[in-house]
This record gives C-alpha cells, structure tokens and sequence, in this order.
C-alpha cells in the first residue's frame, strides 16, 4: 500500500531548457579542496559573452577557458583574492559578481544598512512622541484585577 | 490585487539566481505583501491610513517599472526575451503618468485624512510597522542592486556587476528579523502589546527553534551555521502559527471537542494569516535544506555504470538516438535502483537543425521532499556520455510555501470586506433569501 502511494507521489517530468550547466568532468582538479575553492570562484566571475550568467552556470567557451584558467591559478597556489585581482585586471570590474567595497560601490554596500537604521530611529522616535502625547494611562492594578473577573465570568 | 498578488507568488518560478527580471517581480511582491499587512491595520485600527495609501501607489507603480525592466531591455538578464525599445518608452511613460499622478493626488489629498488612532511602538501595530520598514527596506535593497549597475555606468562610467553575493549579504539579514517578529506580531495585542506575555505564550515554539539546529547538527555535524540558523527561523515560522493557533483555540484549557470547535469557526483573517505565515516557514525550510544539502555530481558514463547520488544508485543504460518531427534527440536511459520500486528516467538533449539550437530536456523525479534532477551532458567521443545529477532535498517545498503563502493572502483578503463572522441569528435569514431569490 505504501509502496504503491510511494509511486503514485512519484511523477517524472520533463522540462526544457537551454542548456546551462557548465563544469565539465574534465576540468575537474583531483583535490576535492581546491575543487570546492574553484567553484565558489567561478560562481563569483560573471561570463561575458553570456546573458547575466557565472562562468559556474554557462557552457560558453570564453567561461570554460576561465574555469582552466582559475583552475591553474589554483594548482599554482594562488589565494583566492589573488584569482579574483587577476581576472578583474584583465577584464574590468564587470567581471566580479560580488561587488568589492570600493568608491563606486560605497553608495550600494551602504545604503541598505542605512536606510534601515534612519528609518527605523525615525519610526522609533516619532511613534514614541505620538504615544507619550496621546496613549491612555495604563490599568491601574485594581482596574487590572476587575478586567480579570469580568472576563473569566463571561467564559 | 488578489490575482495580481497570486500571479506574482505563483510566477515566481525557477530557482533563485538574484537576476533583474526575477527582483522585477519580486520587488512588488514585497511592497504587495508589506501593503496587505498596513491594509490591515488600516482597516482593523484605523490608522496608518496615509501610509497605507502611499505603499498602494508605490507597489502598483513598482510593478509598472517591473514590467519595464522585463520588457524594454535596459538590464541584460538570463530571461532576455520580448524585448522591444519602442514599447520601453511607452511603459516608462505611462510609469511617470500613473506614479507622478497617483503622488500628486496623494498631495493633495493625503492631509484630509485624519492621522490616525495612538499605538505603543510594542502592539500589534508596532510588530505591522516593524513589517512595513523590513519588507520597504528589503524592497529598496533589491532596487538599488538591480539598478545600482546602471547608476554607476552612467556617472563613473564604470561596468561593473551586482550579483547574488550582494544580495545573499544584504537582503537576507534585513528580512531575517522579519521572520522572528512574524510570529510574535499576531500573539501581540493591538494598541499596546506585552512582549514577555506574548513570549510566554509562544513557548513551545521558542523551545523547538532553539532545538532543531541542535538536532540537525547531530544527524550533521559539519552543517554550516548560516543553514542552522535558516532552519531554527524555518522551525520557529511553522510552530509559531501552530502555537498560536492552538492556544487561540484553547487546546491546553478546554476539552479537545470544544477546541476544534473553535479552531474550526476563528475568523477568516486568522486562517488567512496562519496559512500565509505557515507557508512563509515552508518556504524557507525548503530554501534553506535545499541550498545547504544539495548534492551534484558531474560524471562521464559508459552504458552500464553506475554513479551514487544522496544514497541512490543511478545505472546508465545508453543513449537513443532518433529524429523526431522537427528536431534530433539523444535520450538517455537511467535506471535509479533503490529499496522502493526503481524508476527510469530519460533525460535528453534536442537539438533543432533549423534553428540550430540546442536545448537539454531534464528529467525530474520528485516525491514531494527531494528532487532528483538529471541532465546529459556531451558526449566524449568514446562512447561515454556526461551526465549531471542533482539531488534537491525539500526543493518542492519552496513552491508548496509560496502556493500557501499566496492562498493565505487571497483568504485573509477575501474575508476582509465581508463580515467577519454572521452572528446566529442572520444565517436563517441569509438562508431564506437565496431561497426566495430561486424562481423554482
């Protein structure tokens, strides 16, 4: 019974894409290490020839040539900083998809913390001279203890 | 504004990749969602009135300049279809019209509407405010990355790229609180609230949040804290609605009978936030198992291997090759043996000599708790075949969150102009009408 609810849930379906994924089995490096550090690089390095895509997700081949090329870099013991300086050096800022923190980007990295402090020291300051001016006073205790009765009356 | 709320819930399709045709129809989302919440307090409380109008005019003109940045090209993106620079001009005029009028009625007209009933910043009101700065600031955060490429092209001069690292670190924490007052915000009196009270009541989900990292972490030890922590707010989202829900109905003071009872004839708005907040936990549960416990494997296989994925063992058959109608057809056979009845998938790759593209056709197999997703790749010329298999547990449940996210919306809306609840004495009559009305 289970087995067949099991199948019942079970569906398979097709979907179309085009085609996105990239890595190729032959790029892959033998150390799992360094293998993980290239792929959370390539997913910070934004394929140019492409649509908005990593070189992580496109099949294009200026991103597989990015991919060896980050690959080497890795097996020749650069830091990851050091990959991400070398590509930008090469092909500009537009590369990085993480935005460094540099005066083109203060406004961007700022803003959103900002934003949120002010408005919410405005929200907090406002709504705190509105309740001093306009709130009731609260239920004195006895207030308090007849509200109590009242209410377990009722139920 | 149901259906609008709805189609842009449901059209949220696809993974997440931060790409601005995606934070096109998300930012409205969030103004959408920040709306229904100040709609409430406006109506429920009769305050916030002003505000509430404003965030009307800027969600509907959010999603004017959504469509915009869907249709006219100014931001390259992944999902560049239908692009067409003349219809651009038309939607940023008719974008300037409808934001410029709507904020010139607002004007002129927003200080004829009276300001509003007192509430102490801790009250239900507060925790909807609270809301309303988290969503609009989130909202604000996704429009400055997805427009912040353009700004800087046109006064540096500068390419450069905001891609999801940016948003990952930005959008994530603001909306994190979010998550925490959301479910302290309905257990929280209107006017003026008590939080340790409030607290008190939500106890046992409080115990569970704090407890599941720590399960979690047993069954993995090496689990990153960013994933703990989504789930702890996964685990606090769900249980939350589901305490409040229970002490609503008094399931710890009263018999269970007359507790369903009640749970069964609290008001729609309540099912409708208990639904949509419910749903939001789901969401992330499955946004956050999925990123974190996702596996991928990338292998070149001759027919008859076998590659393991996440415990299951996936057995290559070979590949077919056939020319269907319009295009040519390379379908692969995978054979996924498992202790339940194994099931065969065919991936494929198409490609269309006329167009001469190429598109990969995956093959899915879901049971509601994981996907297993399967592309083929090239082949190697030596008879092996690339093939991509991803294992997505909970990936199913980001789209269950959002499905009951959207219902929850649409429910609390549609309760909301009707009558909360018909008293007694009025269903008889309401009864008696409808059949009068009936000409048999």
């Amino acid at each position: 019974m289970t087995r067949r609810l099991i199948l019942a849930a079970m569906m398979s379906i097709v979907l179309a894409v085009p085609s996105v994924w990239a890595v190729e089995p032959s790029e892959r490096l033998a150390d799992p290490a360094l293998e993980l550090r290239a792929r959370t690089l390539s997913k910070e390095l934004r394929c140019l020839v492409c649509q908005n895509q990593s070189i992580d997700d496109s099949n294009a081949d200026l991103a597989h040539d990015l991919r060896v090329l980050l690959r080497q870099r890795l097996v020749a013991g650069d830091t990851d900083q050091q990959i991400l300086d070398y590509v930008a050096a090469r092909y500009g800022m537009f590369v990085l998809l993480d935005p460094p923190f540099a005066p083109v980007t203060y406004l961007l990295w700022l803003t959103p913390p900002l934003l949120l402090l002010g408005a919410g020291a405005l929200l907090i300051m406002r709504s705190s001279r509105r309740s001093s001016e306009q709130m009731p006073p609260s239920l004195t205790e006895n207030e308090k203890a007849r509200a109590a009765t009242l209410l377990s009356d009722s139920r | 504004m149901g259906s609008w709320w709805a189609y842009y819930v449901l059209g949220w399709g696809g993974w997440w990749y931060w790409d601005p045709v995606e934070n096109a129809s998300f930012m409205p989302w969030l103004l959408g969602t920040a709306l229904l919440h100040s709609a409430a307090v406006a109506e429920k409380r009769e305050t916030l009135q002003r505000w509430t109008v404003l965030l009307a005019i800027l969600t509907f003109g959010m999603s004017l300049i959504g469509t915009f940045l869907v249709r006219s090209g100014v931001l390259t993106s992944v999902h560049s279809f239908a692009v067409d620079p003349t219809r651009g001009v038309f939607i940023l005029l008719l974008i300037a019209l409808v934001i410029g009028g709507g904020l010139l009625l607002y004007a002129l007209r927003a200080p004829g509407l009276e300001a509003g009933n007192p509430f102490a910043p801790v009250s239900r009101e507060g925790a909807l405010v609270l809301n309303n700065l988290l969503l609009c600031s989130g909202m604000a955060t996704v429009f400055l990355g997805t427009f912040y490429p353009l700004f800087a092209e046109v006064w540096s001069g500068v390419k450069l790229s905001v891609g999801p690292q940016f948003f990952n670190a930005t959008f994530v924490p603001i909306l994190a609180p979010g998550i925490v007052a959301m479910v302290i915000g309905p257990v929280l009196a209107w006017r003026r609230g008590n939080l340790m009270a409030a607290l008190r009541r939500l106890i046992p989900a409080i115990v569970v949040a704090l407890l599941a990292p720590f399960a979690v972490l047993i069954f993995n030890p090496g689990a990153p804290p960013a994933a703990l922590t989504g789930i702890a707010l996964a685990a606090w989202a769900m249980l939350g609605v589901l305490t409040d829900l229970a002490d609503r109905s008094g399931f710890a003071k009263l018999p269970l009978r007359v507790a369903f009872r009640r749970l069964a004839h609290l008001p729609r708005g309540t099912w409708g936030y208990a639904i949509a907040h419910f749903g939001v936990g789901v969401l992330i549960a499955g946004a956050v198992v999925s990123t974190a416990w996702r596996s991928e494997r990338v292998e070149t296989l001759h027919p008859g291997d076998t590659l393991e994925i996440a415990g299951q063992t996936l057995r290559f058959v070979g590949v077919t090759e056939e020319d269907v109608a319009n295009y040519h057809a390379q379908r692969a056979q995978i054979v996924v043996e498992r202790r339940e009845a194994p099931l065969t998938l065919y991936p494929e790759r198409r490609s269309y000599p006329v167009a001469r593209s190429q598109t990969t056709n995956t093959a899915i197999a879901t049971n509601g708790f994981a996907d297993l997703y399967l592309a083929l790749g090239d082949p190697d010329g030596g008879g092996g075949w690339v093939l991509r298999a991803y294992y997505n547990p909970l990936v199913p449940w980001i789209w269950f969150g959002a499905i009951l996210a959207a219902l929850g919306g649409l429910i609390s809306l549609s309760g909301r102009r009707l009558p909360a609840r018909l008293p007694a004495a009025a269903r008889p009559a309401a009864v008696l009408r409808a059949g009068s009305a009936d000409p048999g």
